[in-house]
């Protein structure tokens, strides 16, 4: 009966997918998810048994679409078959889609074997994929304040996450009923960024943990960022800094009760962050040290390395294919992807929060040929309503560093005036709602062989990608 | 009169600091810079004294909940008297979501546990349970000639007693408690309101209140020259559209 439920929801949900395509309505993920639940809401749970490797699920406010790409590549190197849910398919109806598509029509996933699951989870939807899911493996990669309308406010996710592991169900077979483990009865691997407070504080007395940071001085900003959420140690002191790399993350220590950042296994040194398009570092690891060439900018890329690769060995990948995928690592939808239209390169970076902002400014500051740029604000469902966010970004690193700007989405007049009040010349700033012509007013702007760099909201970021991959002659994402 | 100066204690700015709240400091400094007024602004943090005559202007953002419960503590012990003082005084008060909340007479939370607050407006604040609908949307109400735009996000609802005037009359989203149609508290001027965005560079006809009144009170008068403010009045009608 069970099992005639799960096939008959595999078929609706392989039908709304195709139905959803056919009409030209997207890559049906979330349609073809929602019908599968609809019939079985048990679907996630029956199919991911059918994961011959188990599965690892990748939460945290940013950094979960390209740590989790990475990982993948990483899996896929070492002779494994990793099943991935598509970047924005990250709630429960995503990974019901993502298992039902994979599935034959005999409810079997091809290559079972093999298959190891790395999915990206909602830092919200995190709780229940624990439940459902059993991974062997959760990682953290930062939680910042993020949505505050959807979410709730940051010390909410982190009590959320830190109930979630210690009521996440014992596994039957295991018998011991002491904490969340896994379909195969091992205990839960953590994978925890051990630069962020809240999120290594995860590890408190929890054995099979592994923590990755970055150990590099020289990139100590010297101040918190106001985007910083986690200020306070769990015993309520105020944190102090030997090094602050982004936002509330970096080298911390509690002086009233002696907590500290845990000394990561997994680690970045002697980072070089070059223009801000490709990476080199120094990665140490249980397996040894490798110096890592990587095509991915930014100092938030290193974090995401560092994640994919800390999980890597959690689950006992061998070495050479981490630094491999690593090097040959490529952009994750939407973020930091490059386009070729009409003889200008057009780089699209994902911002949706004001940690992440803060990330991508900095990147692009990295290279002062980038003359140009596209903001994009949304106030969609999916990118939150409020967009009072915004206003925690710092744009002021930036300003005077454009020489045209031409501001998009929704919202486009609150993120004008918050860059008139951050100090960005207004004469340079034109104000557009509308993204396609957003676009071509930006690409008119930039000149011919130069580069216009691209930040948009979520939302933003799913219409822009779409105008760019057609102009660039790209199939849309779901064929990719 | 050589360039005058208006000095502006900000509330826990790191403590009460959601939602963009520091926007509305950027804000009231930009247009106080422009026309050449010298806003200083001091951090007021927890432990720290407050006097009733050292500030013209004073501002309290919003929290989450931990924090809040940590400041309700040292606003009611280290600063409520000299805050009621000074407002009693005619000093310019502005407080926002959290902040509109602890400048009442007590929050009550969702378990029942109550925060005592500083007392400057007679308001009080109830949270219904932890079940409640939360108050969360872009929000409209009239201010006198004028509307006010933003967006809030609230658990408890906010009544106001006889000692204190609502600020506006909602138009769209929910206000002090989504049924009486009131939105903020007005006494003196003291202001309190659920509306971030923040609250003062979409509406910028409020914040010129705040810095006028702030003027009036220390040199007796004010005119502001106006401003530019193509781009703010932009923000304002895309907000109005937006609801």
């Amino acid at each position: 009966m069970a099992r005639a439920r799960t096939l008959a929801s595999v078929w609706a949900a392989k039908t709304a997918a195709l139905a959803s395509r056919r009409l030209r309505r997207g890559g049906g993920t979330a349609i073809s998810g929602l019908v599968g639940l609809g019939l079985n809401p048990g679907l996630v749970h029956d199919l991911a048994r059918g994961l011959g490797q188990g599965c690892v699920l990748v939460t945290g406010t940013n950094g979960k679409t390209t740590t989790t790409r990475l990982l993948s590549e990483m899996a896929r190197a070492a002779g494994l078959s990793p099943l991935v849910n598509a970047s924005g398919s990250n709630l429960m109806r995503g990974l019901a889609s993502t298992l039902a598509l994979a599935a034959g029509h005999d409810g079997a996933l091809d290559d079972g074997e093999r298959r190891l699951g790395v999915f990206e989870v909602d830092e919200a939807t995190l709780p229940l994929a624990l439940a459902e899911l059993r991974p062997r493996a959760a990682v953290f990669t930062n939680l910042f304040r993020d949505q505050l309308d959807r979410y709730g406010e940051v010390d909410a996710v982190a009590a959320r996450w830190r109930q979630a592991l210690a009521r996440a169900p014992a596994d039957p077979s295991s018998g011991s009923g002491q904490g969340p483990s896994t379909s195969s009865g091992q205990r839960l691997a953590l994978v925890l960024n051990a630069d962020d407070p809240a999120v290594a504080a995860l590890g408190e007395g929890r054995d099979n943990v592994t923590y990755f940071g970055v150990d590099d001085k020289k990139l100590d900003r010297g101040h918190l960022e106001h985007a910083s959420d986690s200020l306070s140690c769990v015993c309520g002191a105020r944190l102090e800094y030997d090094a602050v790399y982004f936002g509330h993350v970096g080298r911390w220590r509690c002086p009233a009760c002696g907590r500290a950042r845990p000394k990561p296994q997994v680690s970045a040194s002697k980072v070089n962050l070059k223009d801000g398009r490709s990476l080199r570092f120094v990665l140490a690891s249980p397996a040894g040290r490798a110096n890592v060439e990587m095509g991915l900018g930014g100092l938030y890329n290193v974090y995401n390395a560092l994640a994919a690769t800390a999980a890597a060995s959690a689950l006992g990948l061998p070495q050479a294919p981490v630094t491999d995928a690593l090097a040959a690592a490529a952009a994750a939808f939407g973020r930091q992807e490059a386009f070729e239209v009409d003889g200008r390169r057009v780089e699209l970076f994902l911002a949706k929060n004001p940690a992440g902002l803060n990330q991508v400014l900095q990147t692009l500051l990295l290279d002062p040929g980038r003359k140009t740029a596209l903001l994009a604000l949304n106030d969609g469902i999916a990118d939150g309503r409020d967009v009072s966010w915004v206003w925690d970004a710092d744009f002021e690193v930036a300003a005077g560093r454009f020489e045209a700007v031409v501001v998009s989405g929704t919202r486009a007049a609150d993120l004008a005036l918050r860059l008139k009040y951050a100090d960005w010349d207004e004469t340079t700033i034109e104000v557009e709602p509308d993204i396609g012509e957003a676009l071509e007013a930006a690409l008119a702007a930039t000149p011919a062989g130069a580069c216009l760099s691209a930040v948009p909201t979520y939302t933003a970021m799913l219409t822009l990608r779409e105008l760019l991959a057609r102009r660039a002659g790209r199939a849309p994402f779901w064929q990719q | 009169m050589s360039e005058p100066t208006l000095r502006l204690g900000h509330l826990y700015p790191s403590l009460m600091n959601v939602y963009g709240d520091r926007g509305n400091i950027t804000c009231l400094q930009r247009r106080c810079r422009l026309r050449g007024i010298d806003l200083q602004v001091t951090s007021l943090d927890l432990g720290e004294g407050l006097e009733p005559e050292a500030f013209d202007l004073l501002f309290i953002g919003g929290a989450q909940d931990r924090e809040q419960r940590v400041v309700a503590a040292d606003l009611t012990q280290a600063k409520g008297a000299a805050l009621r003082e000074a407002v009693e005084d005619g000093a310019v008060f502005l407080g926002v979501c959290g902040g509109y909340q602890l400048a009442g007479r007590f929050y009550r939370g969702a378990a029942g546990e109550e925060l005592a607050g500083a007392g400057v407006f007679d308001l009080y604040t109830l949270h219904p349970g932890a079940g409640a609908k939360r108050l969360i949307g872009n929000l409209v109400a009239e201010w006198e000639d004028y509307t006010l735009v933003g967006f809030e996000n609230h658990g408890g609802r906010t009544y106001l007693g006889p000692g204190v005037e609502p600020l506006a009359r909602v138009v769209h989203g929910y206000g002090n408690d989504g049924a009486s149609g009131f939105e903020g508290a007005r006494y003196r001027n003291a202001f309190g309101s659920y509306l971030h965005g923040p609250l003062l560079p979409k509406n910028p006809a409020f914040a010129d209140r705040l810095i006028s009144l702030a003027l009036e009170r220390r040199y007796g008068e004010a005119t502001l020259a106006p401003l530019d403010d193509a781009l703010e009045l932009q923000a304002h009608a895309a907000a109005l559209r937006g609801r």
